[in-house]
C-alpha cells in the first residue's frame, strides 16, 4: 500500500504541475480582475488563487474525468463570493475598480471566462434573468465609467 | 451599440493588462494542497475507525444481550394445571 501510495503521489504532482503551469497565467488574472487589485500589487488575488488551487490539488485523485480548470474557477467565484462583505474598496488602477464585487464576480465570469448564463446563475445560487441584468448594468457601467450611463434606474432619475 | 460589441469591448478592457504569476505560487500551492489532502486522508482514516469500533460494539452487545429472545415474563404467573 505505501509503494502505492508513492506512485499515486508523484503521479498526482507530475499531472496537477502540468496543469497549473498552463492555467495559472489565466487564473491569477481572473482573480486580479475579481479582487480589483492593480496586476503587480496583488496580494488578495494571490491568496484567493493559491486557496482555490490548493483545493484543487487536494481533490486532484477525486475528479474523475471533470475538468480541473472549472473546478478550480468554480473554488475561486465561490471564495469570492463569500468573502465579499470584507472586501475592502477596490484599487483605482484596476480595470473593473468601479464594479461592485457581484459585477465584477458576474462579469469576470460570464464575459472574460465565457461561463454560459445558466452555468453562472448555477454556480452562484442567483436566477439567469438576475444574472443576465447584472452582467448588463456592469458592461455599461465599464464602458461608460463617467457622466449618466445609458440604462439609468428610472427611480434614482424621478427622486427629488 | 448592440450587446454583442459591448461585450467585446468590455472583454478588451479586461484583457489588457496580463498579470504575471508569482514564482512563489506554485510552491505555496503544493504545501497548502498536500496539508488539505493529509487532514482530509486523516478524518476519512477516523471515520471508517469510528465506524468499525460502533460496529463491532453493535456486535458484541447484540450476541450478549440477544434482545431477539422473548424475554421470561415477569408479571403473570405462568398458568399450569388445566
Amino acid at each position: 500500500m505505501g509503494r502505492r501510495r508513492v506512485v499515486q503521489d508523484a503521479r498526482r504532482d507530475r499531472e496537477f504541475k502540468a496543469f497549473v503551469a498552463g492555467a495559472a497565467g489565466r487564473l491569477m488574472h481572473a482573480a486580479t480582475l475579481l479582487t480589483a487589485e492593480p496586476p503587480d500589487r496583488n496580494p488578495r488575488a494571490r491568496r484567493l488563487l493559491a486557496l482555490s488551487l490548493a483545493h484543487t490539488y487536494a481533490c486532484w485523485d477525486a475528479l474523475r474525468g471533470e475538468d480541473p480548470y472549472d473546478r478550480t474557477r468554480g473554488h475561486l467565484a465561490t471564495h469570492f463570493a463569500r468573502s465579499i462583505w470584507r472586501r475592502p474598496h477596490p484599487h483605482p488602477d484596476s480595470p473593473l475598480a468601479r464594479l461592485s464585487p457581484q459585477e465584477r464576480l458576474i462579469v469576470v465570469l460570464r464575459l472574460y471566462e465565457g461561463v454560459a448564463e445558466e452555468q453562472a446563475a448555477a454556480l452562484l445560487g442567483l436566477p439567469r434573468e438576475r444574472v443576465q441584468t447584472i452582467c448588463d448594468r456592469a458592461t455599461a457601467h465599464l464602458l461608460h465609467p463617467r457622466g449618466a450611463p445609458p440604462a439609468v434606474p428610472v427611480a434614482k432619475a424621478v427622486s427629488p | 451599440m448592440k450587446r454583442a460589441e459591448r461585450e467585446a469591448a468590455a472583454r478588451r478592457i479586461m484583457e489588457r493588462a496580463p498579470t504575471p504569476v508569482p514564482p512563489e505560487l506554485y510552491p505555496e500551492v503544493l504545501r497548502r494542497g498536500r496539508r488539505m489532502l493529509r487532514r482530509r486522508r486523516a478524518t476519512a482514516r477516523l471515520m471508517w475507525l469510528l465506524l468499525l469500533a460502533a460496529t463491532a460494539a453493535f456486535v458484541i452487545w447484540a450476541l450478549t444481550a440477544r434482545p431477539w429472545v422473548e424475554p421470561p415474563s415477569e408479571t403473570t404467573p405462568p398458568l399450569t394445571g388445566w
